[in-house]
């Protein structure tokens, strides 16, 4: 017999979840289908039209996300401004209660982010395959699950089916050594390994993170480096559950109890990759090598150090490169080889799938409390949920963001994405706790730095992009 | 799902690496509840000004890039989010081709979904078809069966394509109905994995 090389982690995975082949494509089952309002309206009026049911509405659940307003959501979807996110809503609605799926619906304490929701309410499990018709679906591989978005054709297909077609991706495996200094952090490693393969390194592949400092990440730490995934091109990030996974779902309200949360850990502690599992690529980075780090550009690739400045296009060889260098400078109104901490914000948002979790927004508070945003900012904290807002506000978070003149809003995408009434004005920077820097991203003609929420929170006050570190003081973690 | 067998159209170049779909079809677009009408925004902060008038300049708006159907573009089309609005504005635009030397996974996927077809060719091969698009009013075809995109000056380049993914396309086939095919087989899944993992089931 040939010698035959271990599994990894998403060998295991796959392999539990197929159901058959068809003409060389697998069919994948689907554990938990996640649906928001924007990216399901069309799914829902094709099985409509073909007369057909959702298979299991028992593994679907339904958040309204994207396009809620911030600000007075208990006064309900009826109030909404905006006449096509109301009708939006309101189809969701509709939708969720034809099929018998279980709905947050906005103002519910329970409603937030879909990426934050899934995991606080312990319906994301470890060994799982999830799917959401919202590319940041790979954030919920932090719990060892295969995770990632798809489109609405596809949301149709697993509504219908409970399974998705799928071709199965290689395997790309990304080791942090080391421990990060004090200041650095997940969304640091996040766009460090994102600055190191580029936007499209990731294509075709499911990413593992492994390693010391991958493995010292709490639950919160390890959402935001899959969640970051896909700016790295790959849909799928994975951290193989341990302690700290376990720890963080006993006793939430989906996940397993007694007995059977028992059966779950048994199996839930088989999913690791074998050590003799061979990858196609590999990608070490050390820790302890990375800086406080935000972006230049309109493109997560285009990653520097804080402490470093906006590249000169001649520094580059290509034509192309040079031409694109110079174009996103341009839209970013930076000039080259000028110092990033030079680049005074208008705006500073913390929240996003990446960053609105409680930790984050501890880190955050951490720096501002006993601070004031600087006079020219407009400040703003939208946390993951109603669940995570309620925890801050139970911790005071809140009364520190508010002494500082950060408006406290609630829960959803807001800023992220500016589906809703938050979004910057042509011109605006906004320091900015999210993921993509994308030209008009958060508003058409905006500019976006991405950096964690301790580096935003500084820049709030500060008034310009600035060292997290020099506001560190003595504190051992930012 | 339309079929897509054989395309000549006119080519219009767009020579921006990483277009992400944001770009093809920004945020504002996304609250509808249809899949139709959807042209109205593509690469709109492109092709209008923030008064929302046509920006001349752009080539889209060019009257010699007019109902142009093959779009040849930078490397990594279609990175970012998921949103399948962006391969129906492309479609609803009139564009059923787009030529890249890459595209990002779930682009790429969405757009075998409703018949537009993603080609991939070198880059040696995307830059030629670039510089022989410039000046519009040049055909390019596209032939699936074949696997070959002739350039307007006549060159014929090959790419490769998933032999399962080009069938659904020339037949323009439903991916539910096929998986509905193996219904039995989800239905003897279901029933091994609630007797092997039973806290996946939901009370």
């Amino acid at each position: 017999m040939p010698p035959m090389s271990g599994k990894t982690l998403y060998d295991k995975i796959w392999d539990a979840h197929l159901v058959a082949e068809q003409d060389g494509e697998a069919i994948l089952y689907i554990d938990l289908h996640l649906i928001h309002e924007v990216t399901t309206p069309q799914a829902f009026a094709g099985l409509r039209a073909d007369r057909r049911p959702v298979r299991r509405p028992d593994r679907t659940l339904a958040v309204a996300d994207h396009n809620i307003p911030t600000e007075g959501q208990a006064k309900g979807v009826g109030a909404v401004a905006d006449e096509e996110a109301r009708l939006q809503l309101q189809t969701l609605e509709r939708n969720v209660k034809d099929y018998g799926i279980e709905f947050f619906p906005m103002g519910d304490v329970r409603n937030g982010i879909v990426h934050v929701v899934g995991p606080e309410q312990g319906r994301t499990q470890p060994g799982m395959t999830i799917v959401c018709g919202d590319s940041h679906t790979s954030t919920h591989g932090a719990f060892g699950a295969l995770a990632h978005g798809i489109g609405t054709s596809e949301v149709e297909h697993v509504l219908a089916t409970q399974t998705l077609r799928a071709k199965k991706a290689k395997n790309m495996r990304v080791t942090l050594h080391g421990a990060p200094a004090p200041g650095v952090g997940a969304k640091d490693f996040a766009l460090a390994v994102i600055g190191e393969i580029g936007t499209a390194g990731g294509t075709g592949y499911v990413i593992e993170y492994a390693g010391e400092a991958v493995r010292a990440l709490s639950m919160e730490g390890r959402m935001t480096l899959c969640n970051l995934t896909i700016e790295g091109g790959a849909r799928a990030g994975l951290v193989a559950p341990d302690e700290t996974t376990f720890a963080y779902l006993l006793g939430r309200a989906s996940a397993p109890k007694a007995g059977a949360w028992d059966m779950a850990l048994s199996y839930w502690k088989t999913l690791v990759t074998d050590e003799d599992a061979v990858f196609d690529r590999e990608v070490v980075l050390n820790a302890a090598d990375i800086a406080p780090l935000v972006t230049w550009g309109t493109s997560p690739e285009d990653v520097v150090a804080v402490t470093g400045s906006a590249p000169n296009p001649d520094q580059f060889a290509a034509a192309d490169k040079k031409t694109a260098v110079q174009r996103a400078l341009d839209y970013m109104g930076l000039v080259p080889g000028q110092a990033m901490t030079d680049a005074k914000v208008d705006v500073v948002f913390i929240g996003s799938c990446t960053n609105s979790r409680i930790e984050d927004l501890r880190s955050a508070a951490a720096i501002v409390e006993g601070r004031k945003v600087a006079d020219h900012v407009r400040a703003l904290v939208v946390p993951g949920s109603g669940l995570v807002k309620a925890q801050a506000e139970e911790e005071g978070l809140d009364e520190i963001f508010i002494a500082a003149g950060f408006d406290w809003r609630e829960p959803g995408c807001s800023m992220c994405l500016g589906m809703n009434p938050d979004r910057l004005a042509p011109g605006e920077r906004c320091a900015s706790t999210s993921n993509r820097n994308f030209e008009g991203r958060q508003g058409r003609g905006g500019r976006t730095h991405l950096m964690s929420p301790a580096m935003a929170a500084a820049a709030a006050v500060a008034g310009h992009i600035v060292d997290v570190r020099d506001f560190l003081q003595g504190k051992s973690e930012a | 799902m339309k079929a897509f067998t054989r395309l000549d159209a006119r080519g219009v170049p767009l020579q921006i690496a990483n277009i992400d779909t944001d770009q093809i079809i920004p945020k504002q677009f996304l609250k509808t509840v249809e899949r139709e009408g959807l042209s109205k925004g593509l690469f709109y902060d492109f092709r209008f000004d923030p008064e929302g008038k046509e920006k001349p300049d752009f080539i889209l708006n060019r009257p010699e890039y007019q109902g142009a159907g093959v779009l040849v573009a930078g490397d990594n089309f279609g990175c970012g989010s998921s949103r399948e609005h962006a391969p129906w504005a492309l479609l609803d635009f009139g564009i059923s081709c787009v030529i890249s030397t890459s595209f990002a996974d779930i682009f790429y996927n969405n757009c075998f979904q409703n018949g537009l077809l993603p080609v991939v060719l070198k880059p040696d091969e995307v830059a030629a078809l670039m510089d022989e698009a410039k000046g519009g009013n040049h055909m390019v075809s596209i032939d699936l069966e074949t696997q070959t995109v002739t350039s307007p000056s006549g060159k014929a380049f090959t790419f490769e394509i998933d032999a399962q993914r080009k069938t659904k396309m020339l037949k323009g086939l439903d991916a539910i109905g096929e998986t509905l095919t193996a219904v039995t087989n989800i239905d003897v899944y279901e029933a091994k994995r609630a007797l092997d993992q039973p806290w996946l089931e939901r009370a």
